[in-house]
């Protein structure tokens, strides 16, 4: 019978299974960051319980860590956030799991490091205590963030009790216009079916425009499934994701490397199977989109106004409407270019690789960051940084007058120092605009790289389209 | 965890959808090791000004000060998978939460820690909703909460899950059971 690849991956990892209960699951790979896993380390040592395959575990240090002058945990000012990424660094001895430290040359944001390392590959399933673990999906694995205590019992047994989830397809059809990129189609998404289409399901993306992305872009997609309500969405792989592992750290070489290959491509699900549920959007229909609201779904392609509260048929949206705008300090109708921006934030584990640096350094180069404008670059991890130096990338950011700073999470969540001041509006490439993610009061516009340079120059939204023919004069 | 089945209250009426848990605790809260001493924190920002004083939110009624019930529409828990909002949630004193439905990741936290979340209708809600300080009393042996004006909602919920909140039991201790398995798995697995 013709199967998804998502009951491929998971009949492949039932432990055992019994009428009336979840099925108990094997994890191949389970990643770990400071901030969801102190609890779950101080549950082993309360019960006397070991890490069953450190082995099968790798951590970094991302969320907290600040991205300005210091590499160096005792140097950290804020004293509980110090406390929290040295307990990570003293677990990881304790119970020997391989750890990127703030110096290490692997550290950078969980779900950008597992796939450079070569450590997420297809077939797997893999967890972390963080939602954006969706993003490994795009390699064609089952990848799903867990709460603490899902992280404990991942640590001691290696497994997880979960249910079988129902399947859903999204279809991208057709090809992506000038401008739009793979940001754009993700936002279009939870915009066209909503902040909670994805609950109960497993996301298989397919189509001519998702099949066409790079790995960078697929992941970029994959990362947001969680702003639809689904805790994974998947590709299933193909050439594309065979030629971006070869050669990478974790995964195998030469005539193991084929085989391995081989079998990954068999994991693609076959013609004719059938999902739960299936959704189609098309790629012509999606333009460059902008958030103007408080969660994903609020959003519009960027030649749009924010929606009048008459367009919402329900009381309840028109009062979530009314809400989020008072929050985000606008007005209904307003077209979403007059949006003025003093904050931008290149950055987060949805578009701080090296494509997406590249991408808004082309769309600045030669030009200045608007005088109203603070403009801040945090790649993804110290290799994404690295290589950008190597290609120069950071001086075109530096010469239009943006910082340049060490890999992190930064002003995605501001767990650190990183934060937009209260009632100031941010560009920002990361992934969620709920009140306060930024910093208190920050008001918060999601959006693509080039889309976010485009407004860090100008000062306002503005749409990366008609920036980039007046560029060149047409 | 705290086993559950019998939780009387007043409800705490949480009048709006798609709370993402970013909102339920925020993340200046997030830094601490332990999993007490989240309550204090619980909607800070929608509790709070700008200057620590007391807004106009629902937390702040005096009429539910000691409700250990929150009701709340659809999509509750959405967004980060941080298990600091069902703990936060628990510190403040609630044991239950009722909504049409949950985020995922929010949902199965709330099971590893002995919160009960409970889905009903979007009209069993909004009729829970629209009524003035009102008491009621979950079950959770027989799956229902019964209204002080003698109406009773009758909910779902997964066996398996049932049997793990009224006992309270650890799931890590049961998983033990299954190492036979878990092994024979492994060592397939490295046969291949």
């Amino acid at each position: 019978m013709a199967k998804t690849i998502i009951e491929k991956i998971w009949d492949e990892h039932v432990v055992y299974e019994e009428e009336g209960k979840p099925d108990l699951l094997y994890i191949d790979l389970h990643l770990l960051h400071e901030v969801t896993s102190p609890q779950a380390f101080e549950g082993l040592r309360l019960n006397n319980r070991k890490v069953r395959r450190p082995d099968l575990c790798y951590a970094t240090m991302d969320h907290n860590v600040p991205t300005r002058n210091t590499r160096n945990r005792e140097q950290i000012k804020d004293e509980i956030a110090r406390k929290q990424i040295n307990t990570l660094q003293e677990n990881c001895e304790e119970f020997g799991i391989p750890l990127a430290d703030m110096n290490h040359p692997d550290q950078g944001i969980v779900h950008i490091i597992g796939p450079e390392l070569g450590l997420t590959q297809p077939g797997k399933t893999i967890v972390c205590g963080d939602s954006h673990t969706s993003t490994h999906g795009a390699f064609g694995a089952i990848a799903f963030g867990i709460g603490t205590s899902e992280v404990e019992h991942v640590l001691s047994t290696q497994t997880l009790w979960q249910a079988k989830p129902k399947t859903m397809e999204i279809k991208v059809t057709g090809e992506l216009g000038f401008g739009v990129a793979a940001k754009d189609i993700i936002l279009a998404i939870i915009s066209k079916f909503g902040i909670d289409m994805g609950t109960g399901y497993i996301v298989e993306y397919t189509g001519e425009a998702i099949r066409n992305l790079s790995m960078e872009e697929r992941m970029t997609v994959c990362n947001m499934s969680i702003e639809a309500g689904a805790r994974a969405g998947l590709i299933s792989p193909d050439a594309t994701t065979v030629e971006f592992l070869r050669g990478r750290e974790h995964v195998p070489t030469g005539e193991a490397f084929e085989k391995e290959a081989a079998r990954w491509l068999t994991l693609a699900s076959d013609e004719g199977a059938v999902y739960d549920k299936t959704v189609e959007i098309s790629a012509d229909e999606i333009e460059p989109f902008v958030t103007w609201g408080t969660n994903p779904s609020m959003g519009s392609g960027v030649s749009n106004h924010i929606p009048f509260t008459k367009d919402f048929a329900e009381a309840s949206d028109q009062q979530a409407h009314e809400k989020a705008l008072t929050y985000m300090g606008l007005e209904q109708g307003m077209p979403l270019t007059d949006i003025a921006i003093t904050n931008v934030f290149i950055g987060s584990c949805t578009n701080a690789r090296l494509s997406d640096l590249r991408t808004a350094a082309s769309v600045i180069e030669g030009r200045k960051v608007h005088p109203t404008v603070k403009a801040i670059v945090v790649p993804g991890s110290q290799t994404v940084k690295k290589q950008a130096e190597q290609e120069g990338i950071d001086k075109i950011f530096l010469d239009a007058g943006f910082e340049w700073r060490e890999s992190g999470c930064s002003m995605c969540l501001a767990m650190n120092d990183d934060i937009v001041p209260a009632g100031e509006h941010c560009a920002s490439t990361s992934n969620r605009n709920f009140e306060g993610r930024q910093g208190a009061g920050s008001r918060t516009h999601l959006m693509s790289p080039a889309m976010a340079a485009a407004a860090a120059i100008e000062g306002h939204i503005v749409d990366i389209r008609k920036f980039q023919l007046d560029s060149v004069g047409v | 965890m705290e086993p559950i089945n019998e939780v009387k209250s007043v409800i705490t009426p949480l009048n709006q959808k798609n709370v993402d848990t970013d909102q339920i605790i925020s993340k200046e809260f997030l830094k601490r090791i332990e999993r007490t001493g989240f309550g204090k924190y619980l909607f800070y920002h929608w509790r709070f000004d700008a200057e620590g004083n007391p807004s106009e939110f629902v937390l702040n009624d005096e009429r539910y000060k000691d409700s250990t019930i929150l009701v709340a529409h659809d999509n509750f828990g959405c967004g980060s998978s941080r298990e600091h909002a069902p703990w936060a949630i628990l510190d403040y004193g609630f044991r239950v939460v009722i909504a049409p439905s949950f985020a995922d990741i929010f949902y199965n936290n709330c099971m590893k820690n002995g919160i009960l979340p409970i889905k009903l209708s979007v009209d069993e809600v909004e009729s829970i909703l629209s009524k003035e300080a009102y008491n009621v009393a979950v079950n959770l042996e027989t799956q229902t909460v019964t209204g002080a004006d003698g109406v009773v909602y009758s909910f779902d919920i997964d066996p398996y899950q049932k049997k793990m909140l009224l006992n309270g039991w650890d799931e890590i201790s049961l998983t033990f059971q299954y190492e036979d398995h878990i092994k024979a798995f492994e060592n397939k697995k490295l046969a291949n």
